[in-house]
Protein backbone atom coordinates (compact mmCIF):
# COMPACT_ATOMS: atom_id res chain seq x y z
CA UNK A 1 0.00 0.00 0.00
CA UNK A 2 1.36 3.63 -0.95
CA UNK A 3 -1.78 5.63 -0.58
CA UNK A 4 -1.50 8.03 2.53
CA UNK A 5 -3.98 7.03 4.76
CA UNK A 6 -3.04 3.55 4.32
CA UNK A 7 -1.15 1.57 6.66
CA UNK A 8 0.97 -1.53 5.59
CA UNK A 9 0.73 -5.11 6.76
CA UNK A 10 2.80 -6.20 9.55
CA UNK A 11 5.47 -8.09 7.97
CA UNK A 12 6.29 -11.66 8.19
CA UNK A 13 8.59 -13.68 10.22
CA UNK A 14 9.26 -17.54 10.18
CA UNK A 15 7.28 -19.77 12.85
CA UNK A 16 10.64 -20.78 13.62
CA UNK A 17 11.34 -24.74 15.09
CA UNK A 18 9.51 -24.01 18.27
CA UNK A 19 5.99 -22.99 17.30
CA UNK A 20 4.77 -25.94 18.67
CA UNK A 21 4.69 -24.11 22.34
CA UNK A 22 2.44 -21.21 21.21
CA UNK A 23 -0.24 -23.00 18.82
CA UNK A 24 -0.05 -26.65 20.14
CA UNK A 25 0.97 -26.57 23.49
CA UNK A 26 -0.47 -29.71 24.58
CA UNK A 27 0.88 -31.64 21.99
CA UNK A 28 4.21 -30.65 24.12
CA UNK A 29 2.67 -31.59 27.23
CA UNK A 30 2.50 -28.01 28.20
CA UNK A 31 -0.73 -27.04 29.92
CA UNK A 32 -1.68 -24.19 30.02
CA UNK A 33 -4.57 -24.55 28.23
CA UNK A 34 -7.41 -26.93 28.23
CA UNK A 35 -7.18 -28.55 24.95
CA UNK A 36 -4.86 -27.48 21.76
CA UNK A 37 -7.37 -25.51 18.94
CA UNK A 38 -8.51 -26.83 15.82
CA UNK A 39 -8.09 -30.73 16.74
CA UNK A 40 -10.79 -31.42 14.17
CA UNK A 41 -12.32 -29.01 11.61
CA UNK A 42 -16.05 -31.37 12.02
CA UNK A 43 -18.17 -32.60 14.97
CA UNK A 44 -20.15 -35.61 15.26
CA UNK A 45 -22.96 -35.86 12.20
CA UNK A 46 -21.21 -33.35 9.84
CA UNK A 47 -22.77 -33.96 6.61
CA UNK A 48 -21.15 -35.19 3.56
CA UNK A 49 -18.35 -37.77 2.69
CA UNK A 50 -15.69 -38.55 5.12
CA UNK A 51 -12.51 -38.72 4.26
CA UNK A 52 -8.48 -38.72 5.40
CA UNK A 53 -6.04 -36.95 4.10
CA UNK A 54 -2.62 -37.73 4.57
CA UNK A 55 1.07 -36.73 3.74
CA UNK A 56 4.32 -35.18 4.53
CA UNK A 57 6.02 -31.95 3.51
CA UNK A 58 9.40 -32.28 1.93
CA UNK A 59 12.41 -30.05 1.17
CA UNK A 60 14.92 -28.48 -1.77
CA UNK A 61 16.82 -32.11 -0.64
CA UNK A 62 14.18 -34.31 -0.32
CA UNK A 63 14.00 -34.49 3.81
CA UNK A 64 10.91 -35.02 5.30
CA UNK A 65 9.95 -31.78 7.43
CA UNK A 66 9.09 -32.91 11.16
CA UNK A 67 8.93 -29.52 12.47
CA UNK A 68 6.39 -28.13 9.79
CA UNK A 69 2.83 -27.40 10.92
CA UNK A 70 0.03 -26.55 8.76
CA UNK A 71 -3.47 -25.72 9.05
CA UNK A 72 -6.28 -26.15 7.30
CA UNK A 73 -9.70 -24.37 6.29
CA UNK A 74 -12.66 -25.10 4.36
CA UNK A 75 -16.34 -25.29 3.15
CA UNK A 76 -19.06 -27.40 3.94
CA UNK A 77 -20.54 -30.24 2.10
CA UNK A 78 -22.48 -27.90 0.09
CA UNK A 79 -19.74 -25.44 -0.49
CA UNK A 80 -20.94 -23.23 2.21
CA UNK A 81 -18.10 -21.56 4.41
CA UNK A 82 -18.62 -21.34 8.18
CA UNK A 83 -16.98 -17.98 8.89
CA UNK A 84 -18.33 -15.39 7.82
CA UNK A 85 -19.65 -16.41 4.04
CA UNK A 86 -22.35 -14.28 2.58
CA UNK A 87 -24.19 -16.69 1.16
CA UNK A 88 -25.97 -18.01 4.37
CA UNK A 89 -24.91 -20.68 8.04
CA UNK A 90 -22.99 -23.49 6.72
CA UNK A 91 -23.75 -26.98 8.53
CA UNK A 92 -23.14 -26.45 12.19
CA UNK A 93 -21.60 -29.08 12.57
CA UNK A 94 -18.57 -28.19 10.18
CA UNK A 95 -16.27 -25.71 12.05
CA UNK A 96 -13.87 -26.05 8.47
CA UNK A 97 -10.19 -25.19 10.36
CA UNK A 98 -7.83 -27.44 11.71
CA UNK A 99 -4.55 -27.34 12.78
CA UNK A 100 -2.01 -30.07 12.19
CA UNK A 101 1.73 -30.62 13.30
CA UNK A 102 3.29 -32.90 11.28
CA UNK A 103 4.45 -36.16 13.41
CA UNK A 104 7.86 -35.49 15.46
CA UNK A 105 9.30 -38.78 14.27
CA UNK A 106 8.04 -39.45 10.68
CA UNK A 107 7.03 -35.88 9.46
CA UNK A 108 3.54 -37.55 8.24
CA UNK A 109 0.48 -35.04 9.04
CA UNK A 110 -3.06 -36.25 9.01
CA UNK A 111 -6.22 -34.52 8.35
CA UNK A 112 -9.80 -36.36 8.96
CA UNK A 113 -12.77 -34.28 7.68
CA UNK A 114 -15.48 -34.25 5.08
CA UNK A 115 -14.92 -33.82 1.11
CA UNK A 116 -16.17 -29.76 0.97
CA UNK A 117 -18.39 -29.09 -1.86
CA UNK A 118 -18.30 -26.22 -4.20
CA UNK A 119 -17.47 -22.58 -3.40
CA UNK A 120 -17.79 -19.95 -6.25
CA UNK A 121 -15.42 -17.84 -7.26
CA UNK A 122 -15.84 -14.06 -7.71
CA UNK A 123 -17.41 -14.06 -10.73
CA UNK A 124 -19.74 -17.11 -9.92
CA UNK A 125 -18.31 -19.73 -11.76
CA UNK A 126 -17.60 -22.35 -9.40
CA UNK A 127 -14.83 -23.90 -7.99
CA UNK A 128 -13.62 -27.48 -8.02
CA UNK A 129 -14.02 -28.98 -4.10
CA UNK A 130 -10.80 -28.56 -2.24
CA UNK A 131 -9.06 -27.37 0.63
CA UNK A 132 -7.46 -24.35 1.59
CA UNK A 133 -3.94 -25.35 3.36
CA UNK A 134 -1.58 -23.09 4.93
CA UNK A 135 2.32 -24.09 6.23
CA UNK A 136 4.62 -22.51 8.40
CA UNK A 137 8.22 -23.92 9.72
CA UNK A 138 11.34 -23.18 10.78
CA UNK A 139 12.78 -21.62 7.59
CA UNK A 140 10.04 -20.53 6.15
CA UNK A 141 9.71 -16.65 6.11
CA UNK A 142 6.06 -16.59 4.66
CA UNK A 143 3.59 -19.07 5.87
CA UNK A 144 2.66 -20.78 2.33
CA UNK A 145 -0.46 -20.68 1.03
CA UNK A 146 -1.88 -23.85 -1.26
CA UNK A 147 -4.68 -26.05 -1.97
CA UNK A 148 -5.80 -29.53 -1.78
CA UNK A 149 -7.81 -30.56 -4.98
CA UNK A 150 -9.01 -34.43 -5.43
CA UNK A 151 -8.14 -36.11 -8.18
CA UNK A 152 -11.31 -37.86 -8.62
CA UNK A 153 -13.43 -34.62 -9.44
CA UNK A 154 -11.80 -34.55 -12.39
CA UNK A 155 -14.53 -32.56 -14.12
CA UNK A 156 -15.08 -30.05 -11.53
CA UNK A 157 -11.34 -29.82 -11.94
CA UNK A 158 -11.42 -29.31 -14.98
CA UNK A 159 -13.90 -26.52 -14.60
CA UNK A 160 -12.07 -24.38 -11.71
CA UNK A 161 -11.03 -21.01 -12.76
CA UNK A 162 -8.32 -21.05 -10.31
CA UNK A 163 -6.91 -24.39 -11.62
CA UNK A 164 -7.26 -22.65 -14.76
CA UNK A 165 -4.61 -19.78 -13.96
CA UNK A 166 -2.09 -21.79 -13.54
CA UNK A 167 0.10 -21.54 -16.55
CA UNK A 168 2.14 -24.63 -16.29
CA UNK A 169 -0.46 -27.44 -17.01
CA UNK A 170 1.70 -30.47 -15.87
CA UNK A 171 1.92 -28.41 -12.55
CA UNK A 172 -1.70 -28.87 -11.62
CA UNK A 173 -1.32 -32.68 -10.66
CA UNK A 174 0.69 -31.39 -8.12
CA UNK A 175 -2.00 -30.11 -6.35
CA UNK A 176 -4.54 -33.12 -6.75
CA UNK A 177 -4.40 -35.14 -3.45
CA UNK A 178 -4.11 -38.98 -4.98
CA UNK A 179 -6.91 -41.62 -3.94
CA UNK A 180 -5.24 -44.50 -2.14
CA UNK A 181 -8.42 -45.80 -0.53
CA UNK A 182 -12.37 -45.25 -0.02
CA UNK A 183 -12.00 -41.70 1.31
CA UNK A 184 -8.05 -42.16 1.74
CA UNK A 185 -5.77 -39.90 -0.01
CA UNK A 186 -2.57 -38.88 -0.02
CA UNK A 187 -1.27 -35.60 -0.55
CA UNK A 188 2.69 -34.98 -0.56
CA UNK A 189 4.22 -31.61 -0.47
CA UNK A 190 7.41 -30.42 -2.07
CA UNK A 191 8.99 -27.21 -1.07
CA UNK A 192 11.76 -26.59 -3.95
CA UNK A 193 12.81 -28.35 -7.11
CA UNK A 194 11.43 -31.27 -9.23
CA UNK A 195 7.64 -31.59 -8.44
CA UNK A 196 7.33 -28.61 -6.60
CA UNK A 197 3.56 -27.93 -5.40
CA UNK A 198 1.89 -25.03 -6.37
CA UNK A 199 1.68 -22.33 -4.03
CA UNK A 200 -0.39 -19.26 -4.24
CA UNK A 201 -0.97 -15.63 -3.87
CA UNK A 202 -4.13 -15.37 -3.12
CA UNK B 1 -19.03 -9.80 9.30
CA UNK B 2 -16.37 -8.80 6.83
CA UNK B 3 -16.49 -9.79 3.54
CA UNK B 4 -14.93 -8.58 0.14
CA UNK B 5 -11.67 -9.11 -1.38
CA UNK B 6 -8.37 -8.10 -0.09
CA UNK B 7 -5.65 -6.02 -0.95
CA UNK B 8 -2.74 -8.23 -2.32
CA UNK B 9 -0.40 -8.75 -0.55
CA UNK B 10 3.11 -6.65 -0.89
CA UNK B 11 5.55 -8.98 -1.49
CA UNK B 12 8.43 -6.89 -1.65
CA UNK B 13 7.89 -5.79 2.04
CA UNK B 14 7.26 -9.14 2.94
CA UNK B 15 10.77 -11.32 3.43
CA UNK B 16 11.78 -13.29 0.31
CA UNK B 17 11.52 -17.02 0.80
CA UNK B 18 15.00 -17.62 -0.41
CA UNK B 19 17.14 -15.29 1.99
CA UNK B 20 20.60 -17.24 2.56
CA UNK B 21 21.95 -15.17 5.50
CA UNK B 22 19.40 -17.54 7.26
CA UNK B 23 20.17 -20.50 6.40
CA UNK B 24 17.40 -23.35 6.56
CA UNK B 25 15.23 -20.94 3.95
CA UNK B 26 17.43 -22.33 1.70
CA UNK B 27 16.12 -25.67 0.86
CA UNK B 28 12.58 -24.83 2.06
CA UNK B 29 12.21 -21.44 -0.19
CA UNK B 30 9.60 -22.49 -3.38
CA UNK B 31 11.90 -21.97 -6.50
CA UNK B 32 9.04 -21.23 -8.65
CA UNK B 33 6.69 -17.58 -8.66
CA UNK B 34 3.50 -17.76 -6.39
CA UNK B 35 0.66 -18.08 -8.05
CA UNK B 36 -1.30 -14.59 -7.71
CA UNK B 37 -4.72 -14.42 -8.06
CA UNK B 38 -7.20 -12.11 -6.71
CA UNK B 39 -8.80 -13.96 -3.13
CA UNK B 40 -11.51 -15.80 -3.43
CA UNK B 41 -14.13 -17.13 -0.56
CA UNK B 42 -11.38 -19.59 0.35
CA UNK B 43 -9.31 -17.05 1.40
CA UNK B 44 -12.07 -13.93 2.11
CA UNK B 45 -13.68 -16.36 5.21
CA UNK B 46 -12.40 -17.53 8.10
CA UNK B 47 -12.28 -19.31 11.38
CA UNK B 48 -14.19 -17.47 13.97
CA UNK B 49 -12.58 -17.64 17.73
CA UNK B 50 -14.56 -15.33 20.59
CA UNK B 51 -13.72 -14.68 23.86
CA UNK B 52 -15.86 -17.29 25.85
CA UNK B 53 -13.26 -19.50 25.13
CA UNK B 54 -10.37 -17.83 26.75
CA UNK B 55 -9.89 -19.10 30.34
CA UNK B 56 -8.70 -15.87 32.66
CA UNK B 57 -5.60 -16.35 32.81
CA UNK B 58 -4.50 -17.07 29.10
CA UNK B 59 -2.56 -13.84 28.48
CA UNK B 60 -1.20 -13.39 31.38
CA UNK B 61 2.62 -15.89 30.83
CA UNK B 62 3.74 -14.53 34.60
CA UNK B 63 1.35 -16.93 35.98
CA UNK B 64 -0.63 -18.93 33.62
CA UNK B 65 2.11 -22.32 33.36
CA UNK B 66 1.49 -23.36 37.37
CA UNK B 67 0.12 -19.84 39.41
CA UNK B 68 3.47 -19.42 40.99
CA UNK B 69 5.03 -16.32 39.21
CA UNK B 70 8.02 -16.59 36.45
CA UNK B 71 11.58 -15.60 36.85
CA UNK B 72 12.56 -12.55 35.01
CA UNK B 73 11.90 -8.97 34.14
CA UNK B 74 7.71 -8.56 34.20
CA UNK B 75 6.54 -6.54 31.65
CA UNK B 76 3.29 -5.64 29.71
CA UNK B 77 2.95 -6.12 25.87
CA UNK B 78 -0.13 -4.37 23.80
CA UNK B 79 -1.09 -2.58 21.29
CA UNK B 80 -4.20 -2.41 18.76
CA UNK B 81 -4.93 -4.87 15.44
CA UNK B 82 -6.04 -2.63 12.63
CA UNK B 83 -5.95 -3.43 8.51
CA UNK B 84 -4.25 -1.53 5.92
CA UNK B 85 -7.56 0.32 6.03
CA UNK B 86 -6.52 1.84 9.22
CA UNK B 87 -9.88 0.22 11.07
CA UNK B 88 -9.67 -1.79 13.96
CA UNK B 89 -10.19 -5.39 13.74
CA UNK B 90 -12.08 -7.04 16.49
CA UNK B 91 -12.28 -10.54 17.69
CA UNK B 92 -8.72 -11.36 16.40
CA UNK B 93 -7.26 -14.78 18.10
CA UNK B 94 -3.86 -13.85 19.32
CA UNK B 95 -1.30 -16.71 20.03
CA UNK B 96 2.32 -15.95 21.27
CA UNK B 97 5.14 -17.76 22.70
CA UNK B 98 8.67 -17.08 23.79
CA UNK B 99 11.41 -17.97 25.83
CA UNK B 100 12.04 -17.68 29.59
CA UNK B 101 14.18 -14.73 31.07
CA UNK B 102 16.98 -16.99 30.55
CA UNK B 103 16.67 -17.95 26.61
CA UNK B 104 14.95 -21.47 26.53
CA UNK B 105 12.11 -22.51 25.42
CA UNK B 106 10.03 -25.57 26.92
CA UNK B 107 10.12 -27.59 24.11
CA UNK B 108 11.45 -31.06 22.99
CA UNK B 109 13.97 -29.60 20.92
CA UNK B 110 15.06 -26.98 22.88
CA UNK B 111 18.54 -28.36 24.09
CA UNK B 112 19.97 -24.82 24.81
CA UNK B 113 22.14 -25.06 28.47
CA UNK B 114 20.22 -22.04 30.31
CA UNK B 115 17.79 -23.84 32.26
CA UNK B 116 14.17 -24.21 32.42
CA UNK B 117 11.97 -21.94 34.34
CA UNK B 118 9.14 -24.38 36.49
CA UNK B 119 6.89 -21.76 36.38
CA UNK B 120 7.08 -20.73 33.30
CA UNK B 121 5.41 -22.16 30.28
CA UNK B 122 5.68 -20.06 27.45
CA UNK B 123 2.73 -19.57 25.77
CA UNK B 124 -0.25 -17.36 25.75
CA UNK B 125 -3.44 -15.98 23.72
CA UNK B 126 -6.01 -13.56 23.64
CA UNK B 127 -8.89 -11.88 21.29
CA UNK B 128 -9.19 -8.40 20.61
CA UNK B 129 -11.82 -6.29 21.47
CA UNK B 130 -14.30 -4.19 19.57
CA UNK B 131 -11.82 -1.46 19.49
CA UNK B 132 -8.95 -4.26 18.07
CA UNK B 133 -6.97 -3.37 21.64
CA UNK B 134 -5.17 -6.22 23.11
CA UNK B 135 -2.51 -7.11 26.16
CA UNK B 136 -0.66 -9.46 27.63
CA UNK B 137 1.77 -9.65 30.68
CA UNK B 138 4.28 -11.90 30.60
CA UNK B 139 8.59 -11.73 30.95
CA UNK B 140 11.14 -10.22 29.03
CA UNK B 141 12.59 -13.11 26.90
CA UNK B 142 16.38 -13.56 27.14
CA UNK B 143 18.22 -14.38 23.95
CA UNK B 144 19.79 -16.91 22.69
CA UNK B 145 22.48 -18.35 20.45
CA UNK B 146 21.48 -20.99 17.90
CA UNK B 147 23.30 -23.03 15.34
CA UNK B 148 23.24 -21.26 11.41
CA UNK B 149 26.25 -19.06 11.78
CA UNK B 150 28.95 -19.89 14.13
CA UNK B 151 27.82 -17.36 16.48
CA UNK B 152 24.20 -15.97 15.63
CA UNK B 153 21.86 -14.84 18.54
CA UNK B 154 18.42 -14.03 18.14
CA UNK B 155 17.31 -10.52 19.97
CA UNK B 156 14.97 -10.75 22.57
CA UNK B 157 11.67 -11.67 20.84
CA UNK B 158 8.28 -12.80 21.50
CA UNK B 159 6.25 -15.12 18.83
CA UNK B 160 2.85 -13.91 17.18
CA UNK B 161 0.50 -15.93 15.70
CA UNK B 162 -2.77 -14.12 14.45
CA UNK B 163 -6.28 -14.61 12.36
CA UNK B 164 -8.19 -11.95 10.74
CA UNK B 165 -11.45 -12.36 9.61
CA UNK B 166 -10.34 -14.27 6.70
CA UNK B 167 -7.98 -16.94 6.22
CA UNK B 168 -6.12 -14.89 3.80
CA UNK B 169 -4.99 -12.70 6.47
CA UNK B 170 -3.21 -15.32 8.29
CA UNK B 171 -0.27 -14.44 9.89
CA UNK B 172 3.12 -15.28 12.03
CA UNK B 173 5.36 -12.90 12.78
CA UNK B 174 8.07 -11.78 15.92
CA UNK B 175 8.20 -8.43 18.22
CA UNK B 176 11.13 -7.23 18.73
CA UNK B 177 12.21 -4.80 21.70
CA UNK B 178 13.19 -0.88 21.19
CA UNK B 179 17.41 -0.84 21.89
CA UNK B 180 18.21 -4.22 21.52
CA UNK B 181 21.62 -4.51 19.70
CA UNK B 182 20.93 -7.84 18.84
CA UNK B 183 18.57 -6.85 16.00
CA UNK B 184 20.37 -5.44 13.58
CA UNK B 185 22.90 -8.55 13.64
CA UNK B 186 19.90 -11.07 13.73
CA UNK B 187 19.68 -13.21 10.14
CA UNK B 188 15.90 -13.57 10.85
CA UNK B 189 14.97 -9.86 11.35
CA UNK B 190 17.73 -9.16 8.31
CA UNK B 191 15.42 -11.32 6.27
CA UNK B 192 13.52 -7.81 6.23
CA UNK B 193 14.37 -4.61 4.40
CA UNK B 194 15.25 -2.34 7.01
CA UNK B 195 12.57 -0.05 7.13
CA UNK B 196 10.12 -3.55 7.52
CA UNK B 197 12.24 -4.57 10.26
CA UNK B 198 11.69 -1.66 12.25
CA UNK B 199 7.66 -2.41 12.04
CA UNK B 200 8.88 -5.13 14.46
CA UNK B 201 10.20 -3.40 17.25
CA UNK B 202 8.15 -2.27 19.96
CA UNK B 203 8.84 0.83 21.65
CA UNK B 204 9.07 0.84 25.10
CA UNK B 205 5.50 2.65 26.35
CA UNK B 206 5.98 4.52 29.68
CA UNK B 207 2.17 5.12 29.99
CA UNK B 208 1.24 1.96 29.86
CA UNK B 209 4.02 0.81 32.56
CA UNK B 210 2.94 0.20 36.14
CA UNK B 211 5.36 1.81 38.64
CA UNK B 212 7.36 -0.47 41.05
CA UNK B 213 5.77 -3.69 39.07
CA UNK B 214 6.32 -4.11 34.74
CA UNK B 215 7.46 -2.06 31.73
CA UNK B 216 5.21 -2.04 28.95
CA UNK B 217 5.94 -2.22 25.05
CA UNK B 218 3.70 -1.31 22.59
CA UNK B 219 3.15 -3.57 19.19
CA UNK B 220 0.64 -2.75 16.63
CA UNK B 221 -0.08 -5.13 13.96
CA UNK B 222 -1.68 -4.70 10.91
CA UNK B 223 -3.22 -7.27 8.68
CA UNK B 224 -4.37 -7.19 5.30
CA UNK B 225 -7.65 -4.99 4.23
CA UNK B 226 -10.51 -5.30 1.99
CA UNK B 227 -11.26 -3.29 -1.23
CA UNK B 228 -14.36 -1.09 -0.49
CA UNK B 229 -16.22 -0.20 -3.54
CA UNK B 230 -19.67 -0.20 -4.26
CA UNK B 231 -18.85 -0.56 -7.89
CA UNK B 232 -17.27 -4.25 -7.48
CA UNK B 233 -17.24 -5.85 -11.05
CA UNK B 234 -17.17 -9.39 -10.23
CA UNK B 235 -18.48 -10.21 -13.89
CA UNK B 236 -14.82 -10.16 -15.50
CA UNK B 237 -12.99 -12.80 -13.73
CA UNK B 238 -11.26 -13.67 -10.83
FE1 LIG C 1 12.21 -17.73 18.92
Amino acid sequence: MSGRDYLRETPSQTAGPYVHIGLTPNLLGTRVYPGDLGTSPIREGARGERITITGTVRDGAGMVLRDVLLESWQADADGIYPGGDPRGPADPNVTGWARIAADFETGEWRLETIKPGRAPCPDGRPMAPHVALWIVARGINTGLQTRVYFEDESEANAACPVLARIEHKERVQTLLARRVGAGDYRFDIVLQGAGETVFFDL
Amino acid sequence: MDSGPFYPRDRGWHPPAYTPGYKTSMTRAPSRPLVALGSTLSEETGPVFGRDMLGPRDNDLVLNFTGEPALGERIIVHGRVLDENARAVPGVLIEIWQANAGGRYRHRNDGYLAPLDPNFGGCGRTVTGADGTYEFRTIRPGAYPWPNGVNDWRPMHIHFSVFGSGFGQRLITQMYFEGDPLIARCPIANTLAPEAREALVAPLDMHRAIPMDALAWRFDIVLRGRRQTFFENRAEGL
